[in-house]
């Protein structure tokens, strides 16, 4: 078709892109994605990417110490509002990382083969989203080197943490999720480290490759096991995806905060993870397989795919912005009515509607075959979106607290330069982690990409 | 033994034991002597010394005639010496160890002790009860018995214990820069006192402030006497020049005037800031005032610390007018106010005056509301003639002092409302005038040596007297005070003196009651009082200055020796001498021929004010005073220029735009604009206090000196004056974030024809849970189960309970960038609200302590469990579990928690270790804190019941913010008691929960305001311009 670009030739079934393009076989494959990670020279694009990134891990160190050193006080938080950056922070990488999560796991149980090219690096990018994630809960407390009151062990002070907090519940979601996700990602790596393993040259690689594949023989009996064992993680994954972002929500919702106190917080924030996770997804995959040539592996299919559940997460959210008006305008409560008005015309109004440009009308363009299948558009239209996720979690976290009941309790929350140095440093170490990552393993897997060769040989077969 | 029964001289005691007692006597002899130090060698030399050493070297003693072996000798005596105390018996004797070397008689350990004595300001002594922890006094209350208090504080009381602590205090006696010491300035002061008797004192001069001490003015009276050349001047910044000179203008003589707001059903305030904590009386005044706001007949009564009652029990809610300049406590609390600048207030009370019968012009008023308005002031004054009183303030000229006093005698309110005694202060003078001779006589050398007693004129004193370049002509300059300011730098001597908790003294309060102040503490830098420093000037230097009041008083007292120590040690237990109040007497008005007002000057009218929270810059330095948000514009740390509403929008001015001032005579200041409602047109306020070079760490360098603009001619009000924008932006820390309701119901109010269609006018519009609308069995409260409920009808807004819990919890002070930050850390905060017309708004004070919930947000959310809910009802903090997530604070609906998001305390400076209440722990960094309803007071005060095997009784427990409270506001008590006036004041229709819609179930209510207006003034928003 017109659209499609030639030079990607691509067989076409029911008129859209293959999952895998033709021409590939075992051995090329598995070349193709091994050699990334044996190539003695590593592209200078890395080095140009993975500098600055090393850099704001850098500045993270600095802001890390210096906040345990002096206090939260370094921060822009004052009272009402206790959370800022760092809570925003925390929400939207936990709600990047479910998208990984979500196709690694669900789309695996509803058997949807065109996961299989995206699925590591995009749980790669769970795990690192969620370690970003999981840094700000830490930071964030008064009194950091006491976190770990928070989990229930057994102590001389005959204490338990406070089960009915949302809090306490954050604490199991994260790091199950953090535990199931590592799991899930590893036991996923596994026949591939063995691949690598049996293909490298180098002596230091091959060990370390051996000791992580676990002794790997691709033994019928090893295939077994690990398809049971992959099943069952991805069955406890999949309400993970659900359930941390739910529970994440509920921070909010189980509070008495006007514009916290909504029902509708976990499906919207449940569909906002998902949208913003897809976003970064997207953003990932878009440079990375133009740079590393991976056009044939990440073909149009997934773009389209992706932009589709980002379309569709979108006007979920979209709805549930329409839905906070409106309960906010056909409820009694002054103080609900007065949010919603705080939101548009008040001190932080211009976040609100940038928000609303970078949730509701630009993704809007997804509709849009063109967009979908113009990658260097859907990457522009997946960085709009990721700000304007980011941008929903300062108007829900922020505007929500900074005008509440009391009038003479209200504030101003302005990020110090503190605030923005750690959140910029998180967004290094995850750029850092993932670009270690492609360095170093294979970031799609090989052997489910080798299953998609046999499918698509069967239709140049059933086509010639 | 001898035949009398006493032991004999140095047989029937056993050897080693006489050593000891003989060594321990020649020990003491240099233990108690004057503070010089006294050589070992004179020691060795003393009788006592010798006759140890024969003792215990018998055969040694006649070595030491032998001049050899005398130097090997006075080393075993060195050592001797050292061990003084260790005998030569074997058996040595039992020694217990105590804390103490003398224990101080009725101290228990751990159990605090109380004192009654005054803090002076302006001359008048405000009564305190201060509680000392082993010798360490830590807080300050209202003394419950003393007439002139009724139990109530204020702020400057509050925060003067931190002055105590004060790590800027001087701490030493300095010559020029160097230190001296006491011995020395007395040496060198009688050489100048000889070289002054020989003129007769010409060329000396005494600069005290108001001294209301008999004692203090019997002292320098008595050196006038040998002196009689000698002048003693005094001076406040602030003073009362104008209220003794309309005095003068009245009667013809200084009187003081005071007055019974019991009786006065209306009451008339010509800018008469009567709640605010520089207005001697100011707390007996607040609490008449707030228990005649009783809006039911059967409602509870207003009673004083010591829970009894004030109110005649059949009297009728009173009304109070104000006219004012500048917004204060009493024109928001007003139930009719008027706001004119200073031009028109003069020429309004003209016109009331004339329409009372007394000649004094004034025209007409501007507009048909304010004829209105006056219209009905002044039926309701006729109507209560002899039951009214008109109040003016200190700062009106002396003519508008003359005309109340005329126009209380024409309406009959003299001896009844309005009473005339004789002055408190010792020598009342108009001070400006005697300090301006004293400037003069300075810049023409005649002064040769000038002693200053805790003033501070280079700073404070008005500008065109150039007191610093007088200073430069002065001879021989003293300055005796705490700190080493800005006049002290100038002065040649440097005295360090005491801080009034660590002296004796005396002064009268504003009704003339006489009281001894008595020290808490020895002076911490060895500083010596006023008293010490004129007995200096004496024959007699070295009297105590317990010595010379007591000394004084016995003169007063007219008895035996025998009679008069229990009548002392009475007075000074009481704080007070009974029945010496100064007695009423009839002041007649003289025929005063009013002159007419001078036509207006052109241009903006300026007024200066002191500070609500500074003064006039002596507490400059009192960082508890410095963030305190001042009542109305909630400022803390600088002084704002308030401009009014309609001028702002006018001229195009903006919250923190910079301004400079430019008065008639050509004096410029620049300061930070604050917009104020209520703030009349053409006018600005400009507060003095600040702008300090030399204060120390907290008051050096914080906003900006008005001084500069002050003049002998015009002190408070500036007319013709200008103002610029300069383009820049000064930042003003608020302490509040925004003053307007927002269609909340938070400050519930109603008028009394409204309260008596509609008793729960409070409850109407308002879904509040009922009592039984929960799923979770109600907790049995068996025991106590504590409560608050707060008078807005009484609550003044003076901020005393601020202070008062800042003392008693130790609470820190964050400074000014935090404070901008919103992360000041008082428990119990004090907001403002400006409801209706911005040009005169009313303003509604209310304390928000915590509202111990019953249902509480913020228990739920912790997810460590470091706040909970305790048996007695109570929601408590478990610092030590706090982990610093911040979630209880977001999810408290009034924002009364408060985090420590840095280190706020100062775990260094050592004074402020003394400070602290013992009984309260010190909060670090990321630890949530908030209002505990006084646990620790709670918990004693529960202890000592149990002991008793009883119950707490009512009033028994009181927290720090009720206690302070001037105007009984805050009542706090058990509400399992249902004889408790909590419990009574809940059942009241008034009571309601702030945010009861959430269903919080808060235990600290509200009663909601009954407004009393007149039903011949319309509402402001009616009025035409």
């Amino acid at each position: 078709m017109a659209e499609i670009r030639t030079g990607e030739l691509m067989n076409v079934r029911h008129g859209r892109p293959a999952v895998l393009a033709p021409g590939f076989n075992f051995g090329s494959i598995t070349d193709k994605i091994s050699n990334i990670v044996f190539a003695e020279r590593t592209p200078l694009i890395w080095w140009l990417t993975f500098l600055p990134a090393a850099f704001f891990v850098g500045v993270l160190g600095v802001a890390v110490t210096y906040l345990f050193y002096r206090g939260v006080g370094i921060w822009g938080i004052t009272i009402p509002i206790g959370w800022g950056f760092a809570i925003i922070n925390f929400v939207w990488w936990v709600g990047i990382g479910h998208a990984g999560t979500l196709i690694s796991a669900i789309l695996l149980l509803l058997k949807q083969t065109w996961r299989n090219s995206i699925n590591r690096f995009a749980e790669a990018m769970t795990l690192f989203a969620v370690m970003c994630a999981g840094m700000f809960p830490l930071l964030h407390m008064g009194r950091p080197w006491l976190a770990y009151w928070m989990f229930p062990y057994p102590n001389t002070m005959t204490v338990w943490p406070n089960f009915r907090s949302p809090l306490v519940w954050d604490v199991f979601a994260v790091s199950t999720y953090f535990t199931i996700s590592l799991l899930f990602w590893y036991v996923g790596l596994i026949p591939d480290l063995a691949t690598l393993r049996d293909s490298s040259v180098n002596r230091w690689t091959k060990l370390i490759y051996g000791l992580l594949a676990l002794g790997w023989r691709n033994s019928a009996r090893h295939w077994k096991r690990y398809e049971s064992a992959y099943l069952l993680l991805a069955g406890l994954a999949t309400p993970l995806v659900l359930s941390v972002h739910t529970v994440v929500s509920f921070d909010f919702a189980v509070a008495l905060v006007p514009g916290w106190h909504a029902t509708i917080f976990p499906p919207y924030f449940v569909a906002g993870a998902v949208f913003s996770g897809f976003a970064m997804v997207l953003i990932l995959a878009i440079p990375i397989r133009k740079v590393y040539g991976l056009e044939g592996l990440i073909t149009m299919r997934h773009l389209d795919n992706c932009a589709k559940v980002m379309l569709s997460t979108g006007l979920i959210v979209a709805y549930g912005y329409l839905m906070e008006v409106f309960f906010s305008w056909y409820g009694v409560s002054q103080y609900e009515k007065y949010v919603t008005w705080n939101r548009a015309h008040g001190l932080y109004a211009p976040v609100y509607w940038s928000l609303i440009a970078c949730n509701v009308v630009i993704p809007q363009l997804l509709w849009l075959r063109k967009v979908r299948y113009t990658p260097i558009l859907l990457f522009t239209v997946s960085l709009f979106v990721l700000l304007g996720m980011w941008l929903e979690r300062v108007v829900i976290v922020v505007v929500s607290l900074q005008r509440d009941f009391m009038p003479s309790a209200w504030g101003v929350y302005i990020p110090t330069r503190w605030d923005w140095a750690v959140f910029l440093g998180t967004l290094g170490f995850f750029m850092a982690a993932f670009l270690l990552f492609i360095r170093l393993l294979p970031m799609i897997t090989m052997f489910e990409m080798r299953a998609l060769v046999s499918e698509t040989t069967e239709e140049v077969k059933l086509q010639a | 033994m001898k035949a009398n029964g006493k032991p004999n001289d140095n047989e029937a005691i056993c050897p080693g034991k006489l050593n000891q007692r003989e060594l321990l006597e020649a020990r003491e002899k240099v233990a108690s002597g004057p503070e010089y130090w006294r050589s070992l060698e004179e020691l060795a030399g003393s009788e006592e010394f010798r006759r140890a050493v024969q003792r215990e070297f018998p055969k040694g003693a006649s070595e030491w005639l032998d001049p050899v072996s005398r130097r090997g000798f006075l080393q075993l005596m060195g050592a001797s010496l050292a061990l003084a105390g260790m005998t030569s018996c074997v058996r040595q004797p039992l020694e217990p160890i105590v804390p103490y070397v003398r224990q101080p008689e009725d101290l228990i350990l751990g159990v605090p002790m109380s004192y009654a004595t005054a803090m002076t300001l302006n001359g008048y002594a405000y009564p305190q009860l201060v509680t000392s922890h082993e010798g360490r006094p830590t807080k300050i209350e209202g003394n419950p018995q003393h007439p002139a208090c009724l139990g109530g504080s204020d702020v400057f009381s509050q925060a003067s214990i931190l002055e105590l602590y004060d790590p800027d205090r001087a701490q030493t006696n300095l010559y020029r820069g160097e230190i001296q010491p006491w011995m020395t300035f007395v040496g060198a002061l009688r050489g100048q006192i000889v070289t002054q008797r020989a003129t007769q004192g010409a060329g000396l001069r005494f600069l005290t402030p108001t001294i209301s001490s008999p004692t203090l003015a019997g002292q320098l009276r008595s050196l006038l006497q040998t002196l009689p050349q000698a002048k003693w001047c005094q001076w406040e910044p602030v003073n009362r020049d104008n209220v003794r000179a309309g005095a003068q203008m009245a009667f013809g003589q200084y009187v003081e005037t005071r007055y019974n707001l019991l009786d006065a059903d209306v009451v008339l305030c010509l800018d008469a800031d009567i709640f605010s904590a520089a207005y001697p009386g100011n707390p007996v005044y607040a609490r008449q005032y707030a228990s005649r706001r009783r809006a039911d007949p059967g409602f509870v009564p207003i009673t004083d610390v010591l829970n009894q009652p004030l109110s005649r029990t059949a009297a009728a809610m009173n009304r109070l007018y104000s006219l004012a300049s500048t917004p204060n406590l009493v024109s928001g609390k007003a139930d009719h106010h008027l706001a004119l600048a200073p031009y028109d207030l003069e020429r309004y009370v003209r016109i009331i005056a004339t329409r009372l019968g007394i000649a004094a012009g004034g025209g007409e008023p501007r507009n048909e509301y304010e004829a209105t308005w006056l219209d009905g002031l002044l039926k309701d004054l006729q109507a209560h003639r002899g039951a009214s009183a008109i109040i003016a303030g200190d700062a009106q000229p002396p003519l508008v002092h003359a005309l109340a006093h005329a126009m209380n005698a024409a309406l009959g309110n003299a001896g009844k409302t309005v009473l005339y005694t004789d002055p408190v202060e010792q020598n009342p003078v108009d001070q400006t005038a005697g300090l301006q001779e004293l400037a003069a006589d300075m810049h023409a050398g005649k002064v040769e040596l000038l002693v200053m007693i805790d003033v501070n004129p280079v700073y404070d004193a008005p500008a065109d007297l150039d007191f610093s370049g007088g200073l430069r002509q002065v001879t021989g300059k003293l300055y005796h005070g705490l700190y080493s300011n800005e006049t002290a730098q100038l002065c040649d001597w440097f005295m360090n003196g005491t801080h009034f908790l660590e002296h004796w003294s005396d002064a009268r309060a504003f009704d003339g009651t006489a009281g001894i102040v008595q020290p808490l503490i020895a002076p911490m830098y060895g500083g010596k009082s006023a008293h010490e420093l004129l007995n200096a000037f004496s024959n007699n230097p070295d009297q105590s200055g317990y010595d010379t009041v007591r000394s004084y008083w016995r003169t007063q007292f007219k008895g035996s020796d025998a009679e008069f120590e229990p009548w002392w040690r009475q007075g000074v237990h009481d704080g007070f001498f009974a029945n010496s109040a100064l007695p009423a007497k009839a002041m007649p008005v003289k025929s005063i021929t009013f002159p007419p007002q001078a036509p207006p000057a052109d241009g903006i009218e300026v007024m200066l004010r002191a500070d609500p929270s500074i003064y006039d810059g002596r507490f400059s330095n009192n960082g508890w005073l410095q963030e305190l948000p001042k009542p109305l514009t909630q400022v803390t740390w600088d002084n704002p220029v308030l401009v009014g509403p309609a001028m702002a929008r006018r001229l195009d001015l903006k919250y923190g735009d910079v301004i400079e001032i430019e008065t008639s005579a050509g004096r410029k200041v620049k300061g930070s604009l604050w917009m104020q409602p209520g703030q009349p047109d053409n006018t600005l306020t400009v507060f003095l206090g600040y702008g300090r070079t030399r204060a120390g760490r907290s008051g050096s360098g914080m906003g900006f000196s008005a001084y500069p603009l002050r003049t002998t001619a015009m002190p408070y009000v500036l007319s013709g004056s200008r103002m610029r924008k300069t383009g820049e932006f000064y930042e003003l820390a608020s302490g509040q974030g925004v003053q307007d309701m927002e269609n909340r119901r938070i400050v519930r109010a109603a008028t009394l024809d409204e309260f008596k269609a509609d008793p729960r006018f409070a409850h109407r519009e308002e879904p509040s849970p009922a009592p039984g609308e929960t799923l979770y069995p109600a907790f049995p409260y068996t025991e106590n189960s504590w409560g608050m409920s707060i008078d807005q009808n009484a609550c003044v807004g003076c901020n005393a309970c601020v202070i008062a819990c800042q003392a008693e919890n130790n609470i820190p002070v964050v400074g000014k960038q935090q404070v901008a930050r919103g992360r000041r850390m008082h428990w119990i905060r004090v907001d403002s609200y400006y409801k209706g017309d911005p040009a005169n708004p009313r303003v509604y004070s209310q304390p928000v302590p915590c509202m111990q919930c019953e249902n509480a947000p913020c228990e739920l959310v912790c997810p460590v469990g470091a706040t909970v809910h305790s048996t007695e009802g109570l929601n408590d903090q478990v610092y030590n579990r706090c982990v610093g997530t911040r979630y209880c604070s977001n999810n408290c609906p009034y924002k009364v928690r408060r985090f420590n998001f840095l280190l706020f305390q100062d775990w260094d400076t050592p004074q402020l270790k003394m400070l602290r209440n013992p009984e309260v722990t010190i909060r670090s960094r990321g630890v949530m804190e908030k209002c505990t309803y006084c646990v620790q007071r709670i918990t004693k005060g529960r202890i000592a019941a149990e002991k008793q095997d009883r119950a707490v009784r009512d009033y028994e427990v009181q927290t720090a913010c009720q206690q302070a409270c001037p105007a009984g506001a805050i009542v706090f008590g058990n509400l399992n008691d249902k004889t408790s006036r909590v419990a009574a004041l809940k059942q009241q229709p008034l009571d309601y929960g702030l945010l009861e819609d959430l269903g919080t179930r808060p235990r600290t209510t509200y009663q909601a305001i009954v407004m009393n207006p007149n039903p011949e003034i319309p509402e402001p928003t009616e009025r035409e311009s």
